[in-house]
């Protein structure tokens, strides 16, 4: 099963998304990246009904890019959020909706603010200092209750996201295996090994 | 034609209602005689005790069919499901804790319920699933570790207790028994935890949770645990597990039950309401943080925000 997680913490978001594709029982493929790259300070982790998840993605992807060409400047996270939510929402109410969950992690450049949202397939949006989708939620959102701290540094952050996959790899029978991890701050977006 | 079928039907209502009328009037005559005491018998007089099922050719596919509420959302009969209960062994005995929520759908029938049962002073079972199925085994358990005692001039061992409950509840399997539970308690061997359900699977070990809840409870225990915490430690570790779970869980919550098994048989540590536990911490007790779980309270005044010195001081 999909898992995916992010937190944030000091001037950054983490995300962490398992690399498996899956069909029926059989894996797939074990390196596919699940969080694309919407703008120099925004990222999204995608999951849900394959097929559904890399169209919209890339649907979210390519008009990011359109408003960003149209109007010099990208889209603060908090209105991105609303943009994707809204697509959502309105593909719900339609006669073939996408069903598909989203972690949207950015950094707002003009407030300093790292910002995250929750959203899921029926187009409900919170924002959050944490969040996960999938069964590794089930575990790790108690963690993280426990664990988090919204003014962590980079190392801290990587070692609560490292119990997380750790608790998730130690309880869950469909353990997904490898994650890839990503970050975005104030340098931008980039990729880190755990 | 109605009335004559009643009339010789022996399963129908009104014939089983006339029935149990004359067996009520045939009480009546032993129970005048020793009013009160019932001259020591009780229950012996009539008869072993029995159980009453439905009157139908497969009583089992019955009680499925009015108590699955997976297959049937509206069917009639709901029983209490959603629940939290934890059990782990470390150098200092064993800890239980439990959450007090009994639900019916989505319902929250009690707040207040006993999920351990203090089957003798060195023997605790948890419960989970069916109330009543874990209530009324775990009880007639209790009553067999005594016999056992009776017959062995010894104290039954938490493995042979567990044992019996397991080949038990085997013995209905298929039948709708729904329980998983925890016996915990103290043997010749030491400390020692098995986890036992209606499936029939029994399981040794040092770290079990069950219910709706267990999930988000492991995610809070797994963490945390260590062999060689203290008392202390550990106690905190199962409340703040519980906590957890009330937490996150719709089907647990309202309070949490702390039990400490040690060499010289359990001991209750106290009740926890989970509100209070949120807000305020456990009080003044061994291993409490000093303020609340809530992740609110725990983080206050801490932010994400890095602005650029300079812009901090403008």
């Amino acid at each position: 099963m999909e898992t995916s997680f992010a937190i944030t913490g000091k001037g950054y978001v983490l995300m962490a998304a398992d690399t498996t594709a899956a069909r029926s029982i059989v894996k797939m493929k074990t390196d596919e990246d699940k969080i694309k790259t919407l703008s120099p300070h925004l990222l999204m982790a995608y999951s849900g009904e394959p097929g559904d998840t890399v169209q919209f993605a890339e649907y979210v992807e390519r008009n990011i890019r359109l408003y960003q060409i149209r109007n010099v400047y990208a889209l603060r996270p908090a209105a991105a959020a609303s943009w994707i939510r809204r697509s959502l929402a309105e593909s719900l109410r339609s006669r073939k909706p996408y069903s598909v969950n989203l972690l949207l992690g950015g950094y707002d450049t003009s407030s300093y603010n790292p910002q995250l949202f929750w959203i899921d397939y029926l187009g409900t949006m919170t924002e959050v200092p944490f969040a996960a989708h999938g069964y590794g939620a089930y575990f790790a959102l108690s963690l993280l209750d426990r664990y988090h701290d919204p003014s962590a540094s980079l190392e801290e952050g990587l070692d609560t996201l490292r119990r997380c996959i750790d608790e998730v790899s130690k309880r869950l029978v469909v353990t997904p295996g490898k994650y890839k991890v990503k970050i975005v701050d104030k340098d931008g977006v980039r990729e880190i090994e755990l | 034609m109605n009335t004559f079928l009643e009339r010789y039907s022996s399963t129908n209502a009104v014939s089983q209602l006339k029935r149990a009328q004359r067996l009520a009037e045939e009480e009546d005559e032993f129970t005048d005689s020793a009013w009160g005491s019932q001259a020591g018998y009780g229950q012996l007089m009539n008869g072993p005790p029995s159980f009453t099922v439905p009157n139908v050719p497969d009583p089992s596919s019955f009680l499925r069919l009015h108590t699955d509420d997976h297959a049937d959302p509206n069917c009639r009969i709901k029983i209490q499901h959603g629940t939290t209960t934890l059990a782990f062994r470390f150098q200092g005995g064993v800890i239980v804790a439990v959450d007090s929520r009994a639900t019916a759908g989505s319902y929250i029938a009690s707040g207040t319920v006993k999920k351990v049962i203090e089957i003798n002073p060195y023997l605790l079972g948890t419960m989970a699933g069916g109330a009543a199925d874990c209530q009324y085994w775990e009880t007639y358990l209790g009553m067999h570790c005594r016999l056992h005692e009776l017959r062995n001039r010894e104290r039954i061992s938490v493995s042979a207790a567990s044992k019996y409950l397991s080949n038990l509840v085997y013995s209905y399997k298929g039948m709708g028994l729904s329980m998983g539970t925890m016996i915990c308690g103290w043997d010749k061997t030491g400390p020692a935890i098995f986890y036992v359900d209606s499936d029939g699977t029994r399981l040794k070990g040092d770290l079990f949770s069950v219910g709706s809840g267990s999930t988000f409870a492991y995610g809070v225990l797994d963490q945390g645990y260590r062999w060689d915490l203290t008392d202390a430690e550990a106690q905190e570790l199962g409340r703040r597990s519980i906590y957890a779970a009330g937490h996150r869980d719709a089907f647990s919550g309202n309070t949490c039950n702390l039990y400490h098994v040690k060499e010289n048989g359990w001991e209750f540590i106290a009740n926890y309401d989970i509100s209070k536990l949120h807000y305020d911490g456990p009080g003044d007790v061994a291993g409490s943080p000093g303020h609340g779980y809530g992740y609110g309270i725990r983080v206050q005044g801490r932010s994400s925000a890095n602005p650029p010195e300079a812009t901090a001081a403008a």
